[in-house]
């Protein structure tokens, strides 16, 4: 349904861009709990990225650098991350997501802790939102038909 | 201790569960059941020691990542939220052992991300249940109804219309109950219930609560199917695979009644619902038209499904009648029929579903040439107890919380509420009695003689284990806990009713 | 008269915006029409909500003025309340879904009735249940 774009100005420019977009959504990531940013912000922009790939290209050169099981497994993994997060708080004394606690394991302190609790969690959420935006936009351009096509 | 960690576990185990379920069933269909169904039982074990401690000790207060509310999210746990946490957990695992069978002929190729689903839908209402916090709740309820949404659409041939007009109405709903929370934060700056109830007694004649309250109620009555707007209900509970009517019927609309209790009686003080705004009595009289409306509908319809669906329409009027008389009488029967009506709802879904297994058509006026009473006594039989509780007749659960909305309703001085109570119990009487004559009554002349039962043996064709044993779980549900009413309330309801009344 | 519309504006353009998505979604027939409905009456609401974190006299974004040397003591009270801000995320990663779970049931119900219009595809359900 996506067929390949016969463009070489399209081409050359995204094959400049998408780098540089990914390298973008890790920053906005990164900086997610002392700025404007964060998991979803991220998430949507390295989405961003692989849906350029899509668009600019075809759905195969894109399913070759992100394939459809690496994506059903990134789905979930994000989702893992967060709850590990959480149930490594609970297993260490405190209440569920009670960063504080997490200074038992890392060799910080206390407050220090939180910090990165929370940066952990933006990762996670960053990485399920990727995930979930690019399986999304494949599922509907192809009419969900792409599960037929890649079973062949 | 473990148990302190109980409001946490009775969430995340389901929510961990589900998206394992989603990884696994790429590769192999078989756990997936079993998964859910483990995480399910999790739920319900954490669900009973959550009651545990709160009839032991007390409300209690869990508060998530360690931060004091009003600045962090709190988990607030009293008698009315352990109670309804026991009740939907419980529905989610027998409704999930029910659902294996029906789900394999239904939808075959969509297993895994059935359960993966379903299991999100009920960590979603036990967390609606449990949470303290009005963001929170609106979270979690938009989780429950995206993963409705997706279930509804996997069912039979007008499934995906339905559930389309579905997003659309749900997506209004919640877009109400966010805008009211708005205007709540705007002139308070607090999103805890619990905080929220303390300052808002002075702000009580400012427009903007008065408008928050108006977009609470528009927006839960959407969630709860409540009369005017409940038009969203019929097609999708129709529609929607077995199993997932007969879950979603039992504990949807409920949790829906639960959250406007909530908002009536926590965060805006009794004194505001009732006096200063007639906000009751405009319910209560809402409540008495869905009653006749949904009595009155279900008679009229030919399959069996859509009959039920009006059914619980009736039987949300009943809650929302309860809660409108105000008194401590129409609370306590008003809560008892919260939890009765999820385990009839959910029987009767079931034995529909049952029907749809063997038969594949659920038409009314099939029955009698089915031979159902001789092909499937035992689900016959379970149909025929939850329908005598819903028509309300002792020693059923279902006469035990009528009789407490009559004595409400007559101790509020209302007469018309209980003549419309006993008039929709008669109602009901005759939607039920036409389909249990169907079922075992001969007609007295035969209507065509040559269609004339045939001397053959008639081989017994009963549902599959796996769903009978569910189905009678909630039937002596129904039976047991009629009995030990007066334990429940007096243990548990007495408290969970707010103490001003 | 005017002064009251110009000092609440943000909630009459919220209101003008709602209003419009939601007869988009009572008033048109094509599913994709209520849809773009749905998502305008969501949006006019994350807008309202953005919108109460303002403040008069000139609030500037939460970012701490001054880096890589010495930072300025912040005041609260010339940055804008970010509480808003992020409860909307979430209701934007709502929407979001929500407008995802609506354009795969329109797929479907596209490819079972070949046609996007309610009242045809009401008539056909009629027929086939005849």
């Amino acid at each position: 349904m996506i067929t390949l774009l016969e463009d070489i100005i399209v081409k050359t420019v995204c094959r400049i861009l998408v780098p540089l977009m990914q390298l973008f959504g890790l920053y906005v990531i990164a900086h997610g709990h002392g700025s404007p940013g964060g998991g979803f912000q991220g998430g949507c922009i390295l989405a961003a990225s692989f849906i350029l790939l899509l668009v600019a290209f075809d759905l195969a050169e894109a399913k070759k650098r992100l394939s459809e099981k690496l994506n059903n497994f990134l789905n979930s993994f994000g989702v893992f991350i967060y709850a590990w997060t959480g149930w490594m708080c609970l297993l260490l004394g405190g209440n569920f997501l009670d960063y504080g606690k997490l200074s038992k394991i890392l060799p910080v302190d206390s407050v220090k802790a939180r910090y990165f609790g929370v940066f952990s969690i933006e990762v996670g959420v960053g990485i399920t939102v990727m995930a979930v935006m690019v399986s999304l936009f494949i599922d509907l351009i192809t009419g969900g038909k792409h599960e037929e096509e890649s079973e062949k | 201790m473990i148990s302190d960690q109980f409001p946490a576990l009775i969430i995340v185990f389901p929510l961990i569960i589900a998206f394992w379920i989603n990884i696994v069933g790429w590769w192999w269909k078989k756990p997936c059941f079993y998964m859910s169904v483990s995480a399910l039982t999790v739920s319900f074990i954490s669900s009973i020691g959550i009651l545990n401690t709160v009839i032991t000790n007390g409300t209690i207060h869990y508060r998530l990542g360690g931060w004091e509310p009003p600045w962090g999210i709190e988990y607030v746990v009293d008698h009315l939220n352990a109670f309804l946490l026991v009740i939907v957990s419980f529905i989610g695992l027998l409704v999930g052992i029910y659902s294996k069978r029906s789900v394999e002929q239904d939808i075959p190729q969509k297993i895994p991300q059935f359960y993966s689903v379903y299991t999100l839908l009920v960590m979603g209402l036990l967390g609606m249940t449990i949470t303290g916090d009005a963001v929170n709740l609106y979270v979690l309820l938009e989780i429950v109804s995206l993963a409705s949404y997706a279930l509804i659409a996997m069912g039979e041939d007008g499934a995906p219309l339905a559930s389309f007009n579905y997003v659309i109405m749900g997506t209004i709903g919640a877009c109400f109950y966010l805008l009211g929370v708005g205007y709540l934060y705007i002139v308070t700056g607090s999103l805890n219930m619990a905080d929220l109830s303390e300052l808002l007694p002075k702000l009580y004649h400012s427009k903007a609560v008065l408008v928050a309250f108006a977009f609470f109620l528009i927006g839960i009555g959407i969630k709860m199917a409540f009369f005017p707007l409940h038009v969203w209900l019929p097609d999708a509970y129709t529609h929607a695979p077995s199993s997932v009517s007969a879950f979603v019927a039992g504990t949807m609309t409920k949790v829906g009644a639960y959250v406007l209790m909530r908002v009536l009686f926590t965060i805006f003080r009794p004194y505001f619902s009732i006096e200063l705004i007639p906000a009751t009595t405009v319910l209560g009289w809402t409540a008495v038209a869905a009653m006749m409306y949904g009595c009155v509908l279900a008679i009229a319809q030919h399959d069996l499904k859509r009959m039920l669906c009006y059914i619980l329409i009736a039987e949300v009027g009943y809650i929302v009648l309860g809660i409108s008389m105000a008194n401590r009488m129409g609370l306590t029967g008003a809560i008892l029929h919260i939890m009765n009506d999820a385990l009839m709802m959910a029987c009767l879904f079931s034995v529909a579903g049952a029907i749809m297994y063997k038969f594949g058509n659920r038409d009314i006026t099939n029955f009698r040439q089915q031979q159902l009473n001789k092909k499937m006594p035992f689900t016959m039989a379970a149909f025929t107890i939850t329908a005598l509780s819903v028509v309300g007749i002792p020693p059923t659960c279902g006469f035990f919380s009528k009789w407490y909305l009559i004595i409400g309703a007559i101790d509020a001085r209302q007469w018309v509420f209980a003549i419309a109570l006993i008039l929709s119990s008669l109602l009901s009487a005759v939607v039920f009695f036409k389909v249990i004559e169907k079922i075992y009554f001969k007609p007295r002349e035969p209507v065509h003689p040559h269609n004339e039962v045939t001397h053959e043996e008639v081989v017994m064709d009963e549902a599959p284990m796996s769903m009978l044993i569910p189905m009678y779980i909630m039937v002596g549900g129904i039976l047991i806990l009629g009995i030990l009413s007066g334990q429940i309330i007096s243990t548990v309801i007495q408290f969970a009713v707010p103490a001003s009344f | 008269m005017i002064e009251y519309i110009i000092a609440k504006y943000n909630y009459w353009i919220y209101i003008v915006l709602m209003m419009i998505g939601f007869y988009a979604m009572i008033g048109k027939t094509n599913l994709v029409k209520k849809l773009l409905g749905m998502n305008v009456f969501q949006w006019a609401i994350i807008l309202f909500y953005v919108s109460t974190g303002s403040k008069k006299g000139g609030a500037t974004i939460p970012i701490v003025m001054g880096a890589h040397g010495h930072y300025e003591p912040a005041q609260a009270i010339q940055f804008l309340n970010p509480l808003p801000h992020c409860l909307m995320l979430t209701a934007i990663v709502v929407g979001v879904s929500t407008t995802g779970v609506a354009l795969a049931l329109v797929i479907m119900i596209y490819r079972r009735y070949h046609t996007l219009e309610e009242d045809e595809i009401l008539e056909l359900l009629e027929t086939s249940r005849k």
